[in-house]
């Protein structure tokens, strides 16, 4: 127990972002359950109005700043980057301890919402004036929940660029570093630049309503546009935060399981990754679009907006020509990320009509807005998240996980988001508009929200067995034959043992020249 | 490499063909007609793009199975003009559909945005929570009693909040705005049949967001200028 919290080594460290991160999924997974519930039938049913409206808060801010950037970020960087650059840890390991403890007091605040008198109810994005005015929530709760993950996001920022940028294995250049770990660069150099906008504009919700200021109060010369601006301008690009690690795992997954180096990597790392950085900066407005801005914001932000396909798209051309004449072979983690080259094609696809102005003006704020970013987050990012786990699981436990039993809960998982997400989807486009706790006004949605409800339950136990098959296989699972079983050509496992050891490497790894993490072709085996 | 990879491409390029520009809707822009086309070309051109990684995907994980246990993969490996070609010209695929849907909703927002002259006005206030509709002759009505509006006179809504932001959505219309305080913001929409349909709110304002709603109710100009003499208050 002592040696785990006061621990400083980056594994260690990397896992109890992971045991927090799960325990946001599941909390907030079952938030998601009673919502799917309460929706089940039109008209008040299992809670009430203001319960539910605290639930979607809770499901909406744990899932984004709970669970989906500490699990990709927190978890995925510190576990996998130094071991994937040769380094035995990262360049400040105890600021890494200070950054998961501060997630960790981040975590135990969100929670005390169930506590406390007048949980907050003013959904993620905590809009003005009715956070501000006229919510009786606690809004401080919000605020210092959003301060205490972003100093955490800030900290291991700072410390991951630092650690790629000096601690390098001898030899190692920039274009053979592997694909995720440029993905953490730009999701890190993101967070450097707007985690401070966001802590601002919540920061200034606080003072308005508690002393008394007037940033978004219009009787008083405030704006309230402002702060949807401010929150939008952090909150968008914190989507690629989310999906570029996931994108940069799933191609180590996919490169790694069918024995193929990446496709185009120089494309897909400096016009894929660092386009996405760039662009991801200019789109936000497209979450404003029916906010009565002026229109040339709204025209120029729907060109933006549209033209972040092409680095998406690019991205997208490596992962699946990956495939092409490998030797693929299936287990439970590839199923999971086999599905993600789907999913990113229904998410991605989906965003097109809603960075188009005029089409959202139809579309903003409906169930299609709901499942577009559910695919994306709900689903390709956290899907890339269990992918994730199970093919470093060996790596890190030393045993191997359940195959059978993985596959079940994968088809449980996959069916399951398809049930619940394509009926939403077509409710979407007739009009049903998200946040409803009631939909008396559309009684014909009813039968495709019982579709999704019954998506919901097979997804539900599809978690579990996901869970079970972890913590047991991590306990009393078959011990893995050797310290790569997948065969892997990154340095994380053909360098290491399994579990790895304190500083990771025997011997510290050097690189020669013509070295990529991606060596599976004999003319190139070292 | 194969050769048929580079087939992508053209059926990419006649994938533009597929989607061609909004017929002009005659004099009058009905912008909720519009909207149905516009609709229609972006499902074509999202679905043919999908189809075409779908189907790529799922071929390759069939037929790439691994069939021994030592076997690696023979992906290409590209020079450095091979690399650009590959970034550059789905690139620029991309970004000419970009520029294409960005050019027919571009169209579509101005005729969305640009009232016609002879609309009528209603001034809409939403609170937490209910809506009240205020007419050019001093009739006034809520959501419960509906927006009542003659058929074939566009209508514009001039709406500002008493509170919160609330955000006015008429899904048949396919239009929505939101109502911010201390800013007016308006929507128009043209009322071309008789019927009604449903309006709500759709930005989230606190307990009962979900029932702040109502009906336009589209009726003869007879009707109208009958009821709006009995509501004037």
């Amino acid at each position: 127990m002592k040696e785990w919290i006061f621990t400083t080594d980056h594994k260690r460290v990397g896992i109890l972002y992971l045991i927090g991160s799960m325990a946001a999924f599941a909390v907030a997974g079952l938030l998601a359950m009673a919502i799917r519930f309460e929706l089940t039938w039109v008209g008040p049913t299992l809670i009430e109005a203001d319960t539910y409206n605290v639930f979607l808060y809770f499901h909406g801010a744990a899932m984004i700043l709970g669970f989906l950037i500490p699990g990709l970020t927190g978890f995925m960087a510190n576990y996998l980057l130094p071991m994937m650059i040769g380094a035995h840890d990262v360049a400040f390991p105890r600021l890494n301890a200070l950054s998961v403890w501060l997630y960790w007091f981040g975590i135990v605040l969100a929670l005390l919402t169930f506590v406390v008198p007048d949980p907050p109810d003013i959904m993620w994005t905590g809009y003005a004036p009715y956070s501000t005015q006229y919510s009786s929530g606690n809004l401080s709760f919000y605020v210092f929940t959003v301060h205490l993950i972003g100093f955490s996001s800030l900290l291991g920022a700072v410390n991951f660029l630092c650690t790629v940028i000096y601690m390098r294995a001898p030899g190692m250049g920039w274009n053979q570093i592997n694909f995720f770990v440029w993905t953490i660069l730009g999701a890190f150099v993101i967070q450097l630049i707007f985690v401070p906008v966001l802590a601002t504009a919540v920061t200034l919700l606080l003072l308005d309503k508690y002393l008394g200021t007037s940033f978004f109060v219009p009787s008083a010369g405030g704006d309230v546009l402002l702060y949807e601006n401010l929150f939008w301008f952090y909150s968008h690009p914190a989507v690629y935060v989310i999906l570029l690690p996931a994108v940069g795992a799933l191609m180590e997954i996919i490169s790694t399981m069918s024995k193929n180096p990446i496709f185009n990597y120089r494309v897909a790392v400096y016009g894929g990754v660092w386009g996405v950085v760039l662009l991801g900066s200019d789109v936000w407005a497209h979450h404003l679009y029916t906010s009565g801005m002026v229109d040339w914001v709204r025209i120029g932000m729907m060109v933006t907006t549209l033209i972040i396909s092409v680095p998406v798209g690019l991205i997208t051309i490596s992962l699946v020509f990956t495939l092409y004449k490998g030797a693929i072979r299936f287990n439970t983690g590839m199923y999971y990320a086999a599905s993600c080259l789907y999913l990113i094609l229904i998410g991605g696809l989906t965003g097109i009509p809603l960075a188009m102005s005029s089409l959202t003006l139809h579309l903003g704020e409906t169930y299609f807005v709901m499942a577009h970013f559910h695919f994306i987050m709900g689903m390709l990012a956290t899907f890339a998240l269990f992918a994730s786990v199970y093919h470093w699981f060996p790596k890190m436990t030393g045993r191997m996980y359940n195959e059978k039993v993985g596959k079940a809960g994968f088809w449980l998982n996959f069916i399951g988001v398809n049930l619940t997400f394509y009926p939403l989807f077509i409710i979407g486009v007739e009009g049903m508009p998200r946040r409803y706790f009631d939909y008396e006004m559309f009684p014909q949605f009813q039968g495709s929200q019982q579709l999704a409800t019954v998506g919901a339950i097979l997804v539900a136990a599809g978690i579990a067995v996901m869970l079970i098959n972890w913590i047991y296989s991590a306990i009393s699972g078959e011990k893995a034959p050797n310290n790569n079983p997948w065969e892997s050509a990154s340095l994380e496992w053909t360098a290491t043992a399994s579990p790895p050891g304190p500083g990771n490497f025997p011997q510290p790894p050097e690189v020669s020249a013509d070295w990529t993490p991606y060596d599976y072709q004999p003319r190139t085996a070292s | 490499m194969n050769r048929w990879m580079f087939f992508i491409f053209p059926v990419a390029v006649v994938m533009s063909a597929f989607t061609l520009p909004a017929e002009a809707a005659g004099d009058f822009q009905d912008h909720t007609q519009e909207f149905e086309v516009v609709w229609h070309h972006l499902l074509w051109d999202i679905g043919i793009i999908g189809t075409i990684f779908g189907v790529i995907s799922a071929v390759f994980l069939i037929k790439y199975r691994r069939k021994s246990p030592n076997q690696v993969g023979g992906g290409p490996r590209f020079t450095m003009a091979q690399s650009l070609a590959w970034g550059l010209i789905p690139a620029l695929i991309f970004m000419a559909d970009d520029f294409y849907l960005a050019a027919q909703g571009w169209k579509l927002w101005i005729d969305q945005r640009s009232v016609p002259e002879n609309a009528m006005e209603v001034q809409v206030t939403g609170q937490m929570w209910s809506w009240n509709f205020e007419y050019e002759n001093g009739a006034t009505s809520d959501n419960d009693e509906g927006l009542v509006v003659p058929v074939g006179t566009p209508v514009v809504l001039r709406m500002k909040s008493e509170d919160v932001i609330h955000s006015f959505f008429i899904p048949d219309f396919r239009i929505k705005e939101d109502l911010m305080p201390g800013r007016v913001t308006y929507l128009w929409f043209n009322p071309a049949k008789i019927g009604e349909h449903v309006f709500t709110c759709t930005e989230f304002c606190g307990t009962d967001h979900s029932h702040m709603f109502g009906k336009v109710k589209i009726v003869s100009k007879q009707q109208f200028d009958q009821w709006s003499e009995a509501h004037k208050s």
